[in-house]
């Protein structure tokens, strides 16, 4: 920068300052009321601004709930649904660049510092960079599939958040031409929808509507296998998300998230301590949901170039990237949301305006924790993605709910201190057993009980075992009503030949004459 | 459990200091034998040491350097001996910074030195001539050309001591 201009600057800056100062200084008690002094000097706050902090709607006179006023219910939603979403947005912007500052200091390095002081601005960069490349279509690709479907990945994610409170309804002061000053009761979320839960699962299985018509429609085999990976990851995953979901909806009674939340006021109330099995599955199949590291195969460099993003560019690849993060950020809000206790550290009903501070505080932890997984573990193969989701985590999380389903039917039929005790009891069990089964896992005698492959009945065919057993049973069952109807067709069959003569037979099996009524058999 | 172990081990790097250079304030330190840009040398008392036989074009196998010599005398004395190069190029695009031009040399007038930052915005920037690439005399020395002594430079290639 050039002296002038500093000298500029700075002279600016003074001038501020001082007017600043002076306006300050000649207004003092003015100022002082409206923080809350009184004539005393003491800080009584009730009518003042530190007063409107605490417990807000105690202390307005004309207090109108937004649900039942026309203009505030219309007007409400459009501006809070603006806001959230711009701060979502710039949110996304800085969540890659906390990803790529984090995963450096945890990989020893140094991540992008030149943008701006501590590469603040390295968002925008990107953003103007994106913006600037050109916007290729392979020229068999789609064309209208090509460019919905980075649309119809980033909407259901940007939607799964309307059904999360940020915190308790907010007293908002307006000037109403008809009422003079009213103070609006407003909620800190869209709608808090009392089927909040199966929102967030039938929602995200939107998401993978995008993921595999963009591979479909990119032209490229390679773009397709990935998205058809992806996508099988990505239902594979919805089961044990949707199974652990159910444990807060059992232990609070309802799937809106406002209650979930309020359930959980205290640090001790937290659903994870009542049931941290579930929590921690919950966070897996979270990370699957949005091919995170390590479930990440499916837009690994090495595997498949991008996966299905391979052919876009541009501010579509853009639109993948912001669906990729605004993911990690809305399934963040989800778990805190379930299990952590949302935007309460102690109960602020109180504060109403600190709620969602609390919130952005855990949900920049969570995204810490999952960065700080993403330096840490390497990648899972896909088959051994897949194994996992169905053979271990469905199992576990159909575990989880069964030990909240028994704590609390016997928690009810004991009473009281029950359910406490009995959690604890099946925690210990689940504990001690993960942990003999890891260490078998861990230790060789497993490697060594595999099967090599000429004994393995699928090789060799052979007709015995549990499985084979159990895999006959259920295909007699089922093949009942297929046997019984075959049995009757050709019952009829066979009695509609009864009159015909062995020569129409053989006509009508070939095909050559019409089926006639026989005459015959006079 | 080693993934315990894993995520200690990444957490450890977030309390170290990391290991990246934030280069251009700090430049990493080179070895003395980094291959850097040319230089060509000049003896203590200021003649050029390049006689301009171009057996570092010779060598050079990516073609990189262009020579072209020119006779001394001893009113306008270059270098000792007969010739001294009267053009001397390098394409700096096209060398590899091998250093066989340095290993071709008789008399030890080219050598690769440190400097790295050889940036340029335009190819024909790229060609350095021998204004660029020579030495500048040391101080209180005269430089090159300059009128010697008629009989005493007479030999291009210096005597040298049986280092043994």
């Amino acid at each position: 920068m050039s002296r002038n201009l500093k000298i500029g600057i700075g002279v600016g800056v003074l001038a501020v300052v001082a007017i600043t100062l002076v306006l300050v200084i000649t207004n003092l008690s003015a100022i002082a009321t409206w923080i809350g002094f009184d004539s005393a000097g003491n800080l009584n706050g009730r009518e003042g601004a530190i007063g409107m902090l605490l417990s807000p709607e105690s202390r307005v006179q004309n207090l109108i709930q937004c649900e039942d006023d026309a203009g505030c219910s219309a007007i409400w939603p459009i501006i809070f649904a603006a806001g959230f979403a711009l701060v979502i947005v710039t949110g996304f912007a800085y969540t890659t660049l906390l990803e790529r500052r984090l995963l450096a200091f945890l990989q020893h390095r140094v991540g992008p510092n030149r943008v701006g002081p501590g590469g603040f601005l390295q968002p925008a960069a990107d953003g103007v960079k994106l913006v600037f490349k050109e916007d290729l279509m392979p020229a068999g690709a789609d064309k209208w599939v090509y460019r919905l479907a980075p649309m119809i990945k980033v909407i259901p994610v940007l939607l799964v958040a309307a059904v999360i409170p940020m915190g308790p309804d907010l007293v908002l002061p307006w000037f109403a031409p008809s009422l003079g000053d009213v103070w609006y009761q407003v909620p800190q979320g869209l709608v808090d929808s009392n089927v909040g839960i199966l929102w967030v699962i039938a929602i995200t299985s939107i998401a993978t509507y995008g993921v595999v018509l963009a591979g479909w429609s990119s032209d490229n085999k390679y773009a397709m296998l990935g998205a058809l990976r992806a996508s099988a990851q990505m239902i594979s995953y919805e089961l044990s998300m949707g199974l652990t979901l159910a444990v807060p909806v059992m232990i609070v009674g309802s799937m809106a998230f406002g209650d979930i939340i309020d359930a959980q006021r205290n640090i001790w109330d937290w659903l994870v301590f009542q049931n941290p099995l579930a929590a921690a599955i919950l966070m897996l199949a979270l990370l699957a949901e949005v091919s995170r590291a390590p479930f990440d195969l499916t837009e690994a460099e090495q595997e498949l170039t991008q996966g299905y993003m391979t052919e876009y560019s541009g501010m579509k690849f853009a639109l993948f990237m912001m669906a990729e993060y605004i993911g990690m950020i809305v399934v963040s809000m989800v778990a805190i949301a379930a299990f952590f206790g949302g935007y309460h550290l102690f109960p602020v009903d109180g504060m109403p305006i600190l709620a969602p501070v609390i919130f952005l505080g855990k949900v920049i932890l969570f995204l810490c924790g999952m960065i700080w997984v993403r330096a840490t573990l390497p990648r899972i193969r896909y088959d051994r993605l897949m194994q996992f989701g169905w053979k271990v985590m469905i199992p576990l999380s159909l575990l989880s709910v069964a030990w909240t389903a028994i704590s609390i039917v016997v928690g009810d039929a004991l009473g009281g201190g029950a359910y406490p005790i009995i959690s604890g009891v099946v925690f210990v069990v689940v504990l001690a057993v993960g942990a003999i089964a890891l260490n078998r896992l861990g230790s060789e005698d497993a490697s060594e009980e595999s099967i090599p492959m000429e004994d393995d009945p699928m090789y060799t065919g052979e007709r015995r075992g549990v499985g084979w057993a159990l895999v006959h049973l259920v295909g007699m069952i089922v093949a009942i009503p297929i046997a019984l109807i075959n049995f009757n067709v050709k019952a009829l069959d066979g009695l509609a030949s009864f009159g015909r003569t062995p020569e129409e037979d053989r006509a009508l099996e070939s095909g050559e004459t019409a089926i006639t009524t026989t005459t015959g058999g006079d | 459990m080693n993934v315990i172990k894993g995520f200690a081990t990444t957490f450890k790097h977030l309390l170290e200091e990391p290991v990246t250079i934030q280069y251009p304030e700090q430049v990493q330190k080179f070895n003395e034998r980094y291959k850097g840009r040319h230089h060509l040398r000049r003896y203590e008392n200021g003649l050029e040491k390049c006689i301009g036989c171009s057996l570092c074009a010779a060598a050079c196998p990516a073609d990189a350097i262009w020579v072209e010599a020119a006779e001394n005398t001893d009113e306008e004395r270059y270098s000792p001996g007969e010739r001294y190069a009267k053009t001397y190029e390098i394409n700096m695009l096209r060398c590899i910074f091998c250093g066989y031009c340095e290993d071709a040399c008789p008399t030890q007038a080219i050598q690769l030195g440190h400097e790295h930052q050889l940036s340029f915005t335009d190819r024909r920037d790229s060609i350095y001539t021998k204004d660029m690439l020579i030495d500048p005399p040391a101080e209180g020395k005269a430089g090159t050309p300059r009128q010697v002594e008629p009989g005493v430079y007479t030999r291009s290639i210096p005597q040298m001591e049986d280092p043994s």
